[in-house]
């Protein structure tokens, strides 16, 4: 077997340009994702049973269905209930959004029951509101407690960008398929996509594990 | 003058009645000491009135306002009622000054620099001036007891309630907080103590009050209580305390 690393240096531009929309969808997506999921989170450990009950179908939906699935609908289905056109990169971001949303929603749930109630009944007796009780006391505890299932979460969003190759987003695989496509170098192709794909998610990885170490877990 | 009245205030945990039909009213000024087996509603009672357990029947009045009377209301009665927890509940990611400043800050409404002063005042108050800067993961439990019990006080409420404020506490350390509490009753705070320091309750209590399944069975001033118990489960009750 022949190999030809030369390729990946030619095809190295139209890699990056991939590697950059798939970076793009992974950070709008999750921020879209964090804001609906705290949300999503916070009705399901301090709603009353109607705001809860929406939070866990929702969370229980997409749980329960595979994200291709889920953007195949976005993309392919939505249009026709609702007569609005998607293109696939907001498609593409859209469907992040709502899936990372469910998943953090679980993590921030679990990250404010877990904190004792006697802290919370601590603000309470006070005479804070319940609203104040969440933002000064139990919201600075729980982010502590957040950031290592998140950082979890971000690194399988980030992954399950390339499943966007099925609506056809330029994203990295995408790119790493439509390059093999033309000069079938899979070896020197896919290692390199691999490549990227690790110095995506280890980025990732440093960055939290230093906001990690910066605060104590209390 | 009484600043709490209980008038025929029940309390039910779905078929279980833990509080039934309690009257009492409290003066200011009055320390009492309420004690009682385990499970006869203590802390029902003490939570009651600060709406941390919402009654469910009767009334119950705390500074002239009604614990039904809504939110807003509620939040008043929990500014003039301090508490005390058996297990401290200090915010753990504040420091001991932060945590006593907190109160007068987010609920008062008062500058950064007014609750820093008053913060440091109560500290020193509770002997703990040095440890402002410490968190409470670097205290031991008499010194978080006491750090807790000053940022109740830093609200500057008219009642404090204590629930089993040293249970939690190795004998060594009970003084230091049990020192603090005395000085407290001192100086004329109104006070309720669900504790079972008999010692305590006989120096300090202004009143005796012995709980059994959701009733005040004996009422009384401390001293005579304990020296005459008017019943044998008081007296039964005593001999396992000491
Ligand atoms: N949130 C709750 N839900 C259901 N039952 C409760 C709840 N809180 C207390 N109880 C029950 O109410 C009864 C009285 O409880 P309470 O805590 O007032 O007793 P106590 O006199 O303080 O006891 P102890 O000396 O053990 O602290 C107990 O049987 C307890 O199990
Ligand atoms: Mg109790």
């Amino acid at each position: 077997m022949q190999t030809d690393w030369s390729v990946v240096l030619t095809f190295l531009p139209q890699l990056i340009a991939g590697a950059k929309i798939t970076v793009q969808i992974t950070v709008i997506g999750l921020l879209g994702g964090l804001i609906l999921g705290t949300v999503a989170g916070l009705m399901r450990a301090y709603g009353g049973r109607v705001l809860n009950a929406v939070a866990f179908a929702y969370v229980e939906l997409i749980r329960g269905t595979p994200i291709v699935v889920q953007v195949m609908f976005l993309y392919f289905a939505m249009p026709v209930l609702t007569g609005l056109r998607v293109d696939p990169m907001s498609a593409a971001v859209l469907a992040i959004i709502v899936n990372a949303g469910a998943y953090i929603a679980e993590i921030v749930r679990g990250a404010f029951l877990s904190i004792s109630k006697g802290l919370s009944e601590a603000g309470l007796a006070l005479g804070l509101p319940q609203w104040k009780v969440l933002v000064y006391i139990l919201g600075p505890l729980a982010f502590r407690r957040l950031i290592p299932p998140l950082g979890n979460q971000f690194i399988v969003s980030l992954k399950d960008t390339s499943l966007f190759i099925v609506i056809g987003v330029g994203e990295l695989t995408r790119t790493g398929q439509e390059i093999m496509a033309a000069n079938f170098r899979a070896v020197e192709i896919w290692t390199a996509v691999a490549i990227i794909y690790l110095v995506l998610t280890g980025t990732m990885s440093v960055a939290l594990r230093m906001i990690e170490k910066r605060m104590r877990i209390l | 003058m009484s600043i709490i009245e209980f008038r025929k205030t029940s309390k039910h945990f779905g078929d279980l009645k833990v509080l039934d039909e309690v009257d009492l009213d409290i003066d200011v000024g009055e320390v009492v000491v309420l004690i009682g087996p385990s499970g006869s509603g203590k802390s029902t009672l003490l939570r009651c009135i600060n709406g941390l357990e919402q009654i469910s029947g009767g009334d119950l009045v705390m500074d002239g306002i009604s614990v039904r009377a809504g939110k807003k209301q509620l939040r008043l009665i929990r500014q003039e009622a301090g508490m005390v927890f058996q297990q401290f509940n200090l915010f753990p990611q504040m420091t001991a000054l932060e945590n006593v400043a907190f109160g007068p800050r987010k609920v008062r409404g008062a500058s950064a620099a007014e609750a820093r002063k008053q913060a440091l005042a109560l500290l020193e108050k509770v002997g703990l001036r040095d440890k402002a800067g410490h968190y409470p993961a670097e205290l031991s439990g008499g010194q978080q007891q006491r750090v807790a019990i000053a940022r109740a006080l830093a609200v500057r409420p008219k009642v404090m309630l204590f629930d089993e404020p040293t249970s939690a506490l190795d004998p060594e350390l009970k003084q230091e907080v049990l020192t603090v509490m005395r000085q407290l009753a001192q100086e004329g705070m109104t006070m309720v103590v669900v504790t079972h320091e008999m010692a305590f309750a006989k120096q300090v209590g202004t009143r005796l009050i012995f709980m059994e399944h959701g009733k005040i069975s004996v009422d009384g001033n401390p001293r005579d209580v304990i020296e005459n118990p008017p019943s044998e489960r008081l007296k039964d009750f005593l001999q396992h305390v000491e």
